[in-house]
Protein backbone atom coordinates (compact mmCIF):
# COMPACT_ATOMS: atom_id res chain seq x y z
CA UNK A 1 0.00 0.00 0.00
CA UNK A 2 2.95 2.19 0.92
CA UNK A 3 4.13 2.91 -2.54
CA UNK A 4 0.71 4.66 -3.99
CA UNK A 5 0.11 8.00 -2.17
CA UNK A 6 3.95 8.45 -2.19
CA UNK A 7 3.34 7.72 -6.05
CA UNK A 8 1.35 11.34 -6.04
CA UNK A 9 4.51 12.84 -5.23
CA UNK A 10 6.55 11.48 -7.92
CA UNK A 11 8.57 13.81 -9.87
CA UNK A 12 8.30 13.04 -13.75
CA UNK A 13 11.14 11.50 -15.67
CA UNK A 14 13.56 14.44 -16.97
CA UNK A 15 13.09 14.99 -20.39
CA UNK A 16 15.95 13.60 -21.77
CA UNK A 17 15.19 10.18 -20.63
CA UNK A 18 12.37 10.27 -22.72
CA UNK A 19 13.85 10.83 -25.60
CA UNK A 20 16.68 8.16 -25.24
CA UNK A 21 14.01 5.74 -24.01
CA UNK A 22 12.77 6.10 -27.46
CA UNK A 23 15.67 5.19 -29.33
CA UNK A 24 15.69 1.86 -28.33
CA UNK A 25 19.32 1.37 -27.81
CA UNK A 26 18.91 -0.69 -24.76
CA UNK A 27 18.77 -4.65 -25.35
CA UNK A 28 16.29 -6.79 -23.90
CA UNK A 29 13.21 -5.90 -24.12
CA UNK A 30 11.62 -8.45 -25.58
CA UNK A 31 12.44 -10.79 -22.52
CA UNK A 32 11.80 -8.19 -19.73
CA UNK A 33 8.26 -7.17 -21.41
CA UNK A 34 7.33 -11.23 -21.79
CA UNK A 35 8.43 -12.15 -18.24
CA UNK A 36 6.84 -9.34 -17.04
CA UNK A 37 3.72 -10.11 -18.39
CA UNK A 38 3.75 -13.95 -18.01
CA UNK A 39 4.46 -13.64 -14.02
CA UNK A 40 1.02 -10.69 -13.59
CA UNK A 41 -0.49 -13.33 -15.64
CA UNK A 42 0.01 -16.08 -13.58
CA UNK A 43 -0.43 -14.63 -9.93
CA UNK A 44 -2.74 -11.63 -10.91
CA UNK A 45 -4.95 -11.72 -13.77
CA UNK A 46 -5.34 -15.40 -14.47
CA UNK A 47 -7.04 -15.91 -10.23
CA UNK A 48 -8.77 -12.53 -10.65
CA UNK A 49 -10.34 -13.53 -13.90
CA UNK A 50 -11.57 -16.91 -12.59
CA UNK A 51 -13.62 -14.83 -10.25
CA UNK A 52 -15.34 -12.90 -12.68
CA UNK A 53 -15.60 -16.03 -14.66
CA UNK A 54 -17.01 -18.20 -11.72
CA UNK A 55 -19.34 -14.78 -10.99
CA UNK A 56 -20.38 -15.14 -15.03
CA UNK A 57 -21.46 -18.10 -14.22
CA UNK A 58 -24.79 -17.60 -11.89
CA UNK A 59 -27.24 -15.86 -13.77
CA UNK A 60 -28.08 -12.21 -12.75
CA UNK A 61 -31.44 -13.11 -10.64
CA UNK A 62 -29.06 -15.85 -8.87
CA UNK A 63 -26.89 -12.49 -8.27
CA UNK A 64 -29.39 -9.76 -7.62
CA UNK A 65 -30.93 -12.48 -5.26
CA UNK A 66 -27.30 -13.11 -3.31
CA UNK A 67 -26.67 -9.29 -3.25
CA UNK A 68 -29.81 -7.81 -2.16
CA UNK A 69 -30.83 -10.23 0.48
CA UNK A 70 -30.58 -8.40 3.37
CA UNK A 71 -27.91 -9.48 5.60
CA UNK A 72 -25.38 -8.68 2.32
CA UNK A 73 -27.58 -5.52 1.88
CA UNK A 74 -26.70 -4.52 5.90
CA UNK A 75 -23.08 -5.81 5.61
CA UNK A 76 -22.65 -2.92 2.50
CA UNK A 77 -24.08 -0.51 3.97
CA UNK A 78 -22.20 -0.58 7.11
CA UNK A 79 -18.55 -1.26 5.27
CA UNK A 80 -19.54 1.82 3.25
CA UNK A 81 -20.79 4.18 5.94
CA UNK A 82 -17.55 3.39 8.50
CA UNK A 83 -15.39 3.38 5.29
CA UNK A 84 -16.73 6.87 4.43
CA UNK A 85 -16.77 7.73 8.07
CA UNK A 86 -13.18 6.86 8.83
CA UNK A 87 -11.75 8.61 5.15
CA UNK A 88 -13.49 11.96 6.11
CA UNK A 89 -11.54 11.71 9.61
CA UNK A 90 -8.71 10.59 8.00
CA UNK A 91 -8.84 13.82 5.28
CA UNK A 92 -9.29 15.96 8.44
CA UNK A 93 -6.45 14.71 10.88
CA UNK A 94 -4.07 13.87 7.84
CA UNK A 95 -4.65 17.56 6.61
CA UNK A 96 -3.67 18.78 9.93
CA UNK A 97 -0.62 16.35 10.75
CA UNK A 98 0.62 16.81 6.93
CA UNK A 99 0.09 20.60 7.35
CA UNK A 100 1.97 20.62 11.15
CA UNK A 101 5.09 17.97 9.43
CA UNK A 102 4.81 20.49 6.44
CA UNK A 103 5.52 24.10 7.88
CA UNK A 104 6.29 24.18 11.61
CA UNK A 105 9.43 22.90 13.61
CA UNK A 106 8.72 20.87 17.33
CA UNK A 107 10.74 18.75 19.28
CA UNK A 108 10.08 14.92 18.66
CA UNK A 109 9.02 16.05 15.14
CA UNK A 110 10.98 13.51 13.20
CA UNK A 111 9.78 10.88 15.47
CA UNK A 112 5.68 12.55 14.61
CA UNK A 113 6.77 11.72 11.04
CA UNK A 114 7.81 8.42 11.41
CA UNK A 115 4.65 7.50 13.50
CA UNK A 116 2.41 8.26 10.07
CA UNK A 117 4.42 5.20 8.70
CA UNK A 118 3.43 2.51 11.63
CA UNK A 119 -0.31 1.81 10.07
CA UNK A 120 1.61 0.55 6.81
CA UNK A 121 4.25 -1.30 8.72
CA UNK A 122 2.20 -2.83 11.24
CA UNK A 123 0.27 -6.02 10.70
CA UNK A 124 -3.27 -5.75 10.57
CA UNK A 125 -3.86 -8.79 12.93
CA UNK A 126 -1.64 -6.55 15.76
CA UNK A 127 -3.48 -3.47 15.37
CA UNK A 128 -6.59 -4.57 15.52
CA UNK A 129 -6.00 -7.07 18.71
CA UNK A 130 -3.92 -3.76 19.94
CA UNK A 131 -7.05 -1.80 19.15
CA UNK A 132 -9.31 -3.73 21.08
CA UNK A 133 -7.84 -4.40 24.28
CA UNK A 134 -7.50 -0.60 24.56
CA UNK A 135 -11.41 0.15 23.65
CA UNK A 136 -13.19 -2.66 24.77
CA UNK A 137 -15.30 -1.91 27.55
CA UNK A 138 -12.27 -3.04 30.39
CA UNK A 139 -9.75 -1.31 28.53
CA UNK A 140 -7.69 1.44 29.09
CA UNK A 141 -10.03 3.72 26.97
CA UNK A 142 -12.74 1.87 26.37
CA UNK A 143 -13.83 1.83 30.66
CA UNK A 144 -14.07 5.93 30.13
CA UNK A 145 -16.25 5.63 27.64
CA UNK A 146 -18.21 2.62 29.00
CA UNK A 147 -18.58 4.60 32.56
CA UNK A 148 -20.25 6.81 30.73
CA UNK A 149 -22.35 3.77 28.78
CA UNK A 150 -20.92 4.51 25.23
CA UNK A 151 -19.55 1.63 23.62
CA UNK A 152 -16.56 1.53 21.44
CA UNK A 153 -15.42 -1.77 20.78
CA UNK A 154 -17.59 -4.36 19.16
CA UNK A 155 -19.90 -1.22 17.92
CA UNK A 156 -19.68 0.98 15.20
CA UNK A 157 -17.38 3.71 16.71
CA UNK A 158 -14.58 1.08 17.05
CA UNK A 159 -14.74 -0.26 13.31
CA UNK A 160 -14.58 3.49 12.52
CA UNK A 161 -11.15 3.99 15.00
CA UNK A 162 -9.74 1.14 13.60
CA UNK A 163 -10.37 2.22 9.78
CA UNK A 164 -9.08 5.88 10.60
CA UNK A 165 -5.96 4.05 12.05
CA UNK A 166 -5.50 1.47 8.81
CA UNK A 167 -6.00 4.51 6.28
CA UNK A 168 -3.95 7.37 8.68
CA UNK A 169 -0.90 7.31 6.20
CA UNK A 170 -2.76 8.02 2.84
CA UNK A 171 -3.89 11.78 3.38
CA UNK A 172 -0.65 12.44 5.25
CA UNK A 173 1.76 11.23 2.47
CA UNK A 174 -0.17 12.26 -0.25
CA UNK A 175 -0.82 16.07 0.82
CA UNK A 176 2.66 16.88 2.73
CA UNK A 177 5.32 16.69 -0.02
CA UNK A 178 2.24 19.19 -2.04
CA UNK A 179 2.39 21.23 0.64
CA UNK A 180 6.32 21.18 0.98
CA UNK A 181 6.36 22.47 -2.77
CA UNK A 182 4.24 25.05 -2.72
CA UNK A 183 5.81 28.48 -3.78
CA UNK A 184 5.51 30.77 -1.15
CA UNK A 185 5.13 33.88 -3.32
CA UNK A 186 1.75 32.94 -3.72
CA UNK A 187 0.66 33.61 0.50
CA UNK A 188 2.53 36.54 0.51
CA UNK A 189 1.35 38.11 -2.56
CA UNK A 190 -1.93 37.05 -0.61
CA UNK A 191 -0.75 38.70 2.86
CA UNK A 192 0.38 42.00 0.58
CA UNK A 193 -2.71 42.28 -0.92
CA UNK A 194 -4.68 42.14 2.71
CA UNK A 195 -5.72 38.74 2.98
CA UNK A 196 -5.96 37.38 6.62
CA UNK A 197 -3.99 34.05 7.48
CA UNK A 198 -7.66 32.08 6.98
CA UNK A 199 -8.39 33.76 4.08
CA UNK A 200 -5.23 32.86 2.24
CA UNK A 201 -6.03 29.38 3.85
CA UNK A 202 -9.14 29.01 2.43
CA UNK A 203 -8.52 31.02 -0.97
CA UNK A 204 -5.04 30.03 -1.93
CA UNK A 205 -3.63 27.40 -0.21
CA UNK A 206 -6.96 24.63 -0.03
CA UNK A 207 -7.40 25.49 -3.49
CA UNK A 208 -3.80 24.19 -4.18
CA UNK A 209 -3.70 21.12 -2.29
CA UNK A 210 -7.39 19.78 -2.99
CA UNK A 211 -6.68 17.81 -5.45
CA UNK A 212 -4.09 15.55 -2.84
CA UNK A 213 -6.21 15.57 -0.28
CA UNK A 214 -9.36 14.38 -2.61
CA UNK A 215 -6.42 11.53 -3.82
CA UNK A 216 -6.10 11.05 -0.56
CA UNK A 217 -9.19 10.57 0.97
CA UNK A 218 -10.05 7.66 -2.01
CA UNK A 219 -7.17 6.09 -1.10
CA UNK A 220 -8.03 6.14 2.47
CA UNK A 221 -11.85 4.97 1.60
CA UNK A 222 -10.19 2.47 -0.41
CA UNK A 223 -8.12 1.14 1.80
CA UNK A 224 -11.10 0.53 4.23
CA UNK A 225 -13.36 -1.17 2.21
CA UNK A 226 -11.01 -3.85 1.64
CA UNK A 227 -9.69 -4.23 5.42
CA UNK A 228 -10.16 -7.52 7.55
CA UNK A 229 -7.61 -7.93 9.67
CA UNK A 230 -8.05 -5.27 12.25
CA UNK A 231 -11.70 -4.74 11.98
CA UNK A 232 -12.65 -9.01 12.45
CA UNK A 233 -11.47 -8.15 16.33
CA UNK A 234 -12.88 -4.55 17.34
CA UNK A 235 -16.28 -5.30 14.99
CA UNK A 236 -17.81 -8.02 17.11
CA UNK A 237 -19.31 -9.25 13.82
CA UNK A 238 -23.05 -9.03 14.88
CA UNK A 239 -24.79 -10.24 11.50
CA UNK A 240 -26.86 -7.44 10.04
CA UNK A 241 -25.13 -4.60 12.53
CA UNK A 242 -21.50 -4.35 12.43
CA UNK A 243 -20.44 -7.17 9.95
CA UNK A 244 -18.60 -5.69 7.12
CA UNK A 245 -18.46 -7.24 3.55
CA UNK A 246 -15.19 -9.27 3.94
CA UNK A 247 -16.33 -10.83 6.99
CA UNK A 248 -19.63 -11.41 4.90
CA UNK A 249 -17.29 -13.33 2.21
CA UNK A 250 -15.34 -15.23 4.50
CA UNK A 251 -18.57 -16.57 6.88
CA UNK A 252 -20.07 -17.64 3.17
CA UNK A 253 -17.17 -19.32 2.22
CA UNK A 254 -16.89 -20.96 5.66
CA UNK A 255 -20.55 -22.42 5.15
CA UNK A 256 -18.98 -23.51 1.43
CA UNK A 257 -21.57 -21.28 0.08
CA UNK A 258 -19.49 -20.30 -2.61
CA UNK A 259 -21.96 -18.64 -5.10
CA UNK A 260 -22.92 -16.80 -2.47
CA UNK A 261 -18.60 -15.65 -1.50
CA UNK A 262 -18.41 -15.24 -5.47
CA UNK A 263 -21.24 -13.07 -6.27
CA UNK A 264 -20.71 -11.01 -3.24
CA UNK A 265 -16.58 -11.14 -3.93
CA UNK A 266 -17.42 -9.90 -7.70
CA UNK A 267 -19.79 -6.39 -6.48
CA UNK A 268 -17.09 -5.57 -4.14
CA UNK A 269 -14.09 -6.36 -6.91
CA UNK A 270 -15.59 -4.01 -9.74
CA UNK A 271 -16.70 -1.38 -6.61
CA UNK A 272 -12.66 -1.35 -6.10
CA UNK A 273 -12.04 -1.20 -10.06
CA UNK A 274 -13.46 1.91 -10.41
CA UNK A 275 -12.27 3.40 -6.51
CA UNK A 276 -8.47 2.93 -8.64
CA UNK A 277 -9.38 3.88 -12.09
CA UNK A 278 -10.60 7.18 -10.42
CA UNK A 279 -7.23 7.40 -7.88
CA UNK A 280 -5.33 6.69 -11.14
CA UNK A 281 -7.37 9.71 -12.96
CA UNK A 282 -6.62 12.21 -9.99
CA UNK A 283 -3.38 11.35 -9.37
CA UNK A 284 -2.42 12.26 -13.52
CA UNK A 285 -4.22 15.14 -12.56
CA UNK A 286 -2.33 16.03 -9.62
CA UNK A 287 0.68 15.53 -11.28
CA UNK A 288 -0.27 17.50 -14.22
CA UNK A 289 -1.29 20.35 -12.46
CA UNK A 290 1.94 20.67 -10.16
CA UNK A 291 3.92 20.13 -13.52
CA UNK A 292 2.40 23.47 -14.48
CA UNK A 293 3.48 24.79 -11.00
CA UNK A 294 6.55 23.60 -11.51
CA UNK B 1 9.92 30.84 4.06
CA UNK B 2 8.97 30.03 7.66
CA UNK B 3 10.33 33.30 9.04
CA UNK B 4 8.45 35.45 6.96
CA UNK B 5 5.40 37.03 9.69
CA UNK B 6 3.43 37.96 6.61
CA UNK B 7 2.98 34.25 5.76
CA UNK B 8 3.19 32.71 9.48
CA UNK B 9 0.25 31.67 11.69
CA UNK B 10 -0.01 33.45 14.88
CA UNK B 11 2.00 31.37 17.78
CA UNK B 12 -0.66 30.08 19.31
CA UNK B 13 -2.40 29.13 16.36
CA UNK B 14 0.32 27.38 15.41
CA UNK B 15 0.97 25.44 19.14
CA UNK B 16 -2.69 24.42 19.04
CA UNK B 17 -2.73 22.99 15.62
CA UNK B 18 1.18 21.34 16.30
CA UNK B 19 -0.72 20.07 20.17
CA UNK B 20 -3.53 18.63 18.27
CA UNK B 21 -1.64 16.74 15.45
CA UNK B 22 0.86 15.24 17.98
CA UNK B 23 -1.71 14.09 20.45
CA UNK B 24 -3.76 12.54 17.29
CA UNK B 25 -0.79 11.17 16.20
CA UNK B 26 0.08 9.76 20.14
CA UNK B 27 -2.92 8.33 21.01
CA UNK B 28 -3.81 6.71 17.70
CA UNK B 29 -0.56 5.00 16.84
CA UNK B 30 2.11 5.28 19.93
CA UNK B 31 -0.56 4.20 22.28
CA UNK B 32 -1.69 1.30 20.42
CA UNK B 33 2.38 0.13 19.34
CA UNK B 34 3.17 0.80 22.90
CA UNK B 35 0.04 -1.32 24.41
CA UNK B 36 1.52 -4.45 22.03
CA UNK B 37 4.70 -4.40 24.29
CA UNK B 38 2.96 -3.45 27.41
CA UNK B 39 0.86 -6.87 27.64
CA UNK B 40 3.15 -8.72 25.97
CA UNK B 41 5.13 -8.35 29.31
CA UNK B 42 2.29 -8.11 31.19
CA UNK B 43 3.03 -11.33 33.44
CA UNK B 44 6.90 -10.99 32.94
CA UNK B 45 9.44 -11.80 30.80
CA UNK B 46 9.46 -15.59 31.75
CA UNK B 47 5.54 -15.74 30.17
CA UNK B 48 6.85 -14.10 27.64
CA UNK B 49 9.43 -16.42 26.20
CA UNK B 50 7.39 -19.11 27.20
CA UNK B 51 4.81 -18.25 24.80
CA UNK B 52 6.95 -17.46 22.27
CA UNK B 53 8.91 -20.92 22.74
CA UNK B 54 5.69 -22.75 22.80
CA UNK B 55 5.79 -25.75 19.97
CA UNK B 56 2.74 -24.12 18.42
CA UNK B 57 4.23 -20.47 18.49
CA UNK B 58 7.74 -21.90 17.08
CA UNK B 59 6.02 -23.62 13.88
CA UNK B 60 4.02 -20.46 13.21
CA UNK B 61 7.10 -18.63 13.46
CA UNK B 62 8.83 -21.29 10.92
CA UNK B 63 5.79 -20.82 8.53
CA UNK B 64 5.67 -17.43 8.43
CA UNK B 65 9.20 -17.59 7.65
CA UNK B 66 9.18 -20.09 5.01
CA UNK B 67 6.04 -18.20 3.25
CA UNK B 68 8.36 -15.32 3.24
CA UNK B 69 11.48 -16.58 2.02
CA UNK B 70 9.47 -17.91 -1.36
CA UNK B 71 7.18 -15.34 -2.17
CA UNK B 72 9.78 -12.22 -1.76
CA UNK B 73 12.14 -13.62 -4.01
CA UNK B 74 9.81 -13.95 -6.55
CA UNK B 75 8.40 -10.69 -6.39
CA UNK B 76 11.98 -9.09 -6.03
CA UNK B 77 12.68 -10.69 -9.52
CA UNK B 78 9.53 -9.52 -10.87
CA UNK B 79 9.61 -6.16 -9.37
CA UNK B 80 13.22 -5.61 -11.29
CA UNK B 81 12.39 -6.62 -14.12
CA UNK B 82 9.13 -4.92 -14.23
CA UNK B 83 10.51 -1.30 -13.32
CA UNK B 84 13.28 -1.97 -15.48
CA UNK B 85 10.88 -2.64 -18.53
CA UNK B 86 8.31 0.44 -17.27
CA UNK B 87 11.22 2.83 -16.99
CA UNK B 88 13.36 2.11 -19.79
CA UNK B 89 11.72 1.07 -22.74
CA UNK B 90 8.49 3.40 -24.56
CA UNK B 91 5.69 1.10 -25.66
CA UNK B 92 2.27 1.36 -25.61
CA UNK B 93 0.26 0.46 -22.59
CA UNK B 94 2.50 1.26 -19.66
CA UNK B 95 -0.03 3.19 -17.88
CA UNK B 96 -2.53 -0.11 -18.08
CA UNK B 97 0.59 -2.58 -17.11
CA UNK B 98 1.14 0.04 -13.97
CA UNK B 99 -2.51 -0.16 -13.24
CA UNK B 100 -2.75 -3.92 -13.62
CA UNK B 101 0.66 -4.13 -11.67
CA UNK B 102 -1.04 -1.96 -8.99
CA UNK B 103 -4.24 -4.68 -8.55
CA UNK B 104 -3.26 -6.15 -5.66
CA UNK B 105 -3.50 -2.86 -4.00
CA UNK B 106 -6.92 -2.56 -4.56
CA UNK B 107 -8.41 -5.83 -4.06
CA UNK B 108 -9.72 -6.82 -0.36
CA UNK B 109 -6.85 -9.43 1.12
CA UNK B 110 -10.25 -11.43 1.40
CA UNK B 111 -10.83 -11.22 -2.30
CA UNK B 112 -7.08 -12.04 -2.63
CA UNK B 113 -7.72 -15.39 -0.55
CA UNK B 114 -10.70 -16.02 -2.31
CA UNK B 115 -9.24 -16.05 -5.91
CA UNK B 116 -7.26 -18.99 -5.01
CA UNK B 117 -9.89 -21.50 -3.11
CA UNK B 118 -11.76 -20.88 -6.71
CA UNK B 119 -8.78 -21.76 -8.21
CA UNK B 120 -6.85 -24.55 -6.08
CA UNK B 121 -10.17 -25.42 -4.15
CA UNK B 122 -12.07 -28.68 -3.79
CA UNK B 123 -14.83 -27.35 -5.63
CA UNK B 124 -12.23 -25.07 -8.06
CA UNK B 125 -10.99 -24.76 -11.22
CA UNK B 126 -8.18 -26.73 -10.80
CA UNK B 127 -9.18 -28.50 -7.80
CA UNK B 128 -10.14 -32.37 -9.39
CA UNK B 129 -6.97 -32.25 -11.22
CA UNK B 130 -4.91 -31.27 -8.01
CA UNK B 131 -6.95 -34.12 -6.16
CA UNK B 132 -6.49 -36.64 -8.71
CA UNK B 133 -2.61 -35.86 -8.34
CA UNK B 134 -2.99 -35.56 -4.73
CA UNK B 135 -1.50 -32.10 -3.88
CA UNK B 136 -2.99 -30.05 -1.77
CA UNK B 137 -2.48 -26.11 -2.47
CA UNK B 138 -5.58 -24.77 -0.14
CA UNK B 139 -5.24 -25.55 3.63
CA UNK B 140 -1.55 -26.32 2.83
CA UNK B 141 1.87 -23.94 2.53
CA UNK B 142 1.47 -23.55 -1.50
CA UNK B 143 -1.66 -21.83 -1.13
CA UNK B 144 -0.29 -19.49 1.56
CA UNK B 145 2.85 -18.78 -0.51
CA UNK B 146 0.80 -17.67 -3.46
CA UNK B 147 -2.07 -15.51 -1.33
CA UNK B 148 1.36 -14.39 0.11
CA UNK B 149 2.86 -13.53 -3.48
CA UNK B 150 -0.65 -11.89 -4.53
CA UNK B 151 -0.67 -9.31 -1.58
CA UNK B 152 2.59 -8.38 -1.64
CA UNK B 153 3.06 -8.08 -5.76
CA UNK B 154 3.21 -4.53 -6.40
CA UNK B 155 5.87 -3.48 -3.50
CA UNK B 156 8.96 -3.66 -4.92
CA UNK B 157 7.90 -2.27 -8.38
CA UNK B 158 6.20 0.49 -6.97
CA UNK B 159 9.83 1.18 -4.76
CA UNK B 160 12.00 0.63 -7.43
CA UNK B 161 10.71 2.45 -10.54
CA UNK B 162 10.60 6.02 -9.55
CA UNK B 163 14.67 5.69 -8.69
CA UNK B 164 14.74 4.03 -12.46
CA UNK B 165 12.75 6.76 -13.94
CA UNK B 166 14.62 9.92 -12.17
CA UNK B 167 17.97 8.51 -13.01
CA UNK B 168 17.48 7.92 -16.87
CA UNK B 169 19.16 6.10 -18.82
CA UNK B 170 22.66 7.91 -19.68
CA UNK B 171 24.85 5.62 -18.34
CA UNK B 172 23.01 2.44 -19.59
CA UNK B 173 23.62 3.68 -22.90
CA UNK B 174 27.37 4.57 -22.67
CA UNK B 175 28.01 0.67 -21.69
CA UNK B 176 25.86 -0.41 -24.46
CA UNK B 177 27.75 1.44 -27.17
CA UNK B 178 30.67 0.68 -25.22
CA UNK B 179 29.83 -3.17 -25.91
CA UNK B 180 28.06 -4.10 -22.67
CA UNK B 181 25.46 -7.40 -23.12
CA UNK B 182 22.12 -6.60 -21.90
CA UNK B 183 22.87 -8.30 -17.97
CA UNK B 184 26.13 -6.16 -17.89
CA UNK B 185 24.64 -4.01 -17.92
CA UNK B 186 22.41 -4.19 -15.65
CA UNK B 187 24.61 -6.26 -12.62
CA UNK B 188 27.64 -3.39 -13.42
CA UNK B 189 25.70 -0.09 -14.39
CA UNK B 190 21.98 -0.24 -12.86
CA UNK B 191 22.00 -2.36 -9.75
CA UNK B 192 24.67 -0.64 -7.63
CA UNK B 193 22.67 2.68 -8.35
CA UNK B 194 19.28 1.46 -7.37
CA UNK B 195 20.37 -1.19 -4.41
CA UNK B 196 19.58 0.46 -1.21
CA UNK B 197 15.78 1.55 -3.09
CA UNK B 198 15.14 -2.19 -3.93
CA UNK B 199 17.05 -3.25 -0.47
CA UNK B 200 14.01 -1.27 1.39
CA UNK B 201 11.40 -2.18 -1.62
CA UNK B 202 12.17 -5.84 -0.33
CA UNK B 203 12.63 -4.97 3.19
CA UNK B 204 8.86 -3.48 2.83
CA UNK B 205 7.59 -6.75 0.62
CA UNK B 206 8.74 -9.10 2.95
CA UNK B 207 7.15 -6.75 6.24
CA UNK B 208 4.32 -7.25 4.50
CA UNK B 209 4.68 -10.95 3.82
CA UNK B 210 5.09 -11.94 6.86
CA UNK B 211 2.17 -9.91 8.16
CA UNK B 212 -0.34 -10.83 6.08
CA UNK B 213 -3.59 -11.73 7.79
CA UNK B 214 -7.06 -11.65 5.73
CA UNK B 215 -5.53 -13.39 2.30
CA UNK B 216 -3.68 -16.37 4.41
CA UNK B 217 -6.69 -16.64 6.75
CA UNK B 218 -9.04 -17.35 3.60
CA UNK B 219 -6.51 -19.88 2.49
CA UNK B 220 -5.00 -21.56 5.55
CA UNK B 221 -7.51 -23.69 7.28
CA UNK B 222 -6.08 -22.32 10.35
CA UNK B 223 -4.69 -26.02 11.05
CA UNK B 224 -2.38 -25.85 13.99
CA UNK B 225 0.77 -26.40 14.01
CA UNK B 226 0.56 -27.05 10.07
CA UNK B 227 -0.62 -24.23 8.80
CA UNK B 228 -0.80 -21.13 10.88
CA UNK B 229 1.48 -18.43 10.05
CA UNK B 230 2.50 -15.74 13.24
CA UNK B 231 -0.88 -13.63 12.51
CA UNK B 232 -2.96 -16.35 12.47
CA UNK B 233 -1.81 -17.32 15.42
CA UNK B 234 -2.20 -14.26 16.85
CA UNK B 235 -5.64 -14.77 16.37
CA UNK B 236 -6.33 -17.90 17.74
CA UNK B 237 -4.66 -17.11 21.05
CA UNK B 238 -6.59 -14.01 20.88
CA UNK B 239 -9.71 -15.85 20.83
CA UNK B 240 -8.57 -18.07 23.90
CA UNK B 241 -8.43 -14.96 26.13
CA UNK B 242 -4.67 -16.24 26.16
CA UNK B 243 -3.52 -12.32 25.88
CA UNK B 244 0.07 -12.88 27.16
CA UNK B 245 0.48 -15.52 24.25
CA UNK B 246 -1.13 -13.25 21.78
CA UNK B 247 0.71 -10.17 22.68
CA UNK B 248 3.92 -11.59 22.82
CA UNK B 249 4.02 -13.35 19.35
CA UNK B 250 2.35 -9.89 18.33
CA UNK B 251 5.11 -8.13 19.78
CA UNK B 252 7.34 -9.79 17.45
CA UNK B 253 5.44 -8.84 14.26
CA UNK B 254 5.36 -4.92 15.72
CA UNK B 255 9.06 -5.53 16.28
CA UNK B 256 9.95 -6.39 12.68
CA UNK B 257 6.94 -3.19 11.61
CA UNK B 258 9.43 -1.07 13.91
CA UNK B 259 12.10 -2.02 12.04
CA UNK B 260 10.72 -1.64 8.69
CA UNK B 261 10.22 1.88 9.56
CA UNK B 262 14.05 2.26 10.71
CA UNK B 263 15.14 0.72 7.59
CA UNK B 264 13.01 3.54 5.73
CA UNK B 265 14.86 5.90 7.57
CA UNK B 266 18.24 4.70 6.95
CA UNK B 267 18.12 3.87 3.51
CA UNK B 268 16.37 6.31 2.26
CA UNK B 269 12.27 6.61 0.41
CA UNK B 270 13.57 5.87 -3.02
CA UNK B 271 10.43 7.74 -4.52
CA UNK B 272 11.54 10.70 -3.25
CA UNK B 273 14.36 10.56 -5.63
CA UNK B 274 17.31 8.57 -4.02
CA UNK B 275 20.42 8.51 -5.85
CA UNK B 276 20.87 5.42 -4.76
CA UNK B 277 22.90 6.10 -1.72
CA UNK B 278 21.48 6.21 2.20
CA UNK B 279 20.08 9.02 3.27
CA UNK B 280 19.79 10.77 -0.09
CA UNK B 281 16.32 11.27 -0.26
CA UNK B 282 16.37 13.07 3.19
CA UNK B 283 16.72 16.44 1.82
CA UNK B 284 13.78 16.13 -0.68
CA UNK B 285 11.77 15.85 2.14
Amino acid sequence: MSALPRDAARTEAPPQSWRLRRSGLLPGFSFTFGFTLFYLGLIVLFPLAVLLLKAAQLSPSQIWGIVSEPRALAAYRFSFGASLTAALLNALFGLLVAWVLARYRFPGKALCDALVDVPFALPTAVAGIALTSLLAPNGLIGRLFDAVGIQIAFARPGVVIALTFVGLPFVVRTVQPVLLELDPALEEAAAVLGASRLQTFLRVLLPAIFPSLLTGFALAFARALGEYGSIVFISGNLPGKTEIVPLLIVTKLEQYDYAGATAIAAVMLLLSFLLLLAINLLQTRTRAARAVRK
Amino acid sequence: MRTHSAIAEPGAIRWTLTAFAVAFLALFVALPVASVFLQAFEHGPGAYLAALTDPEALSAIRLTLVAAALSVPLNTVFGVTAAWLIAKYDFAGRGVLLTLIDLPFAVSPVIAGLIFVLLFGAHGLLGPLLSRHEVRVIFAVPGIVLATTFVTFPFVVREVLPILESQGSDQEEAAVTLGASGLTVFFRVTLPRIKWGLLYGVILCNARAMGEFGAVSVVSGHIRGETNTMPLHVEILYNEYNFVGAFAVASLLALLALATLLAKRLLGDGSHGGQGQPGASQEAR
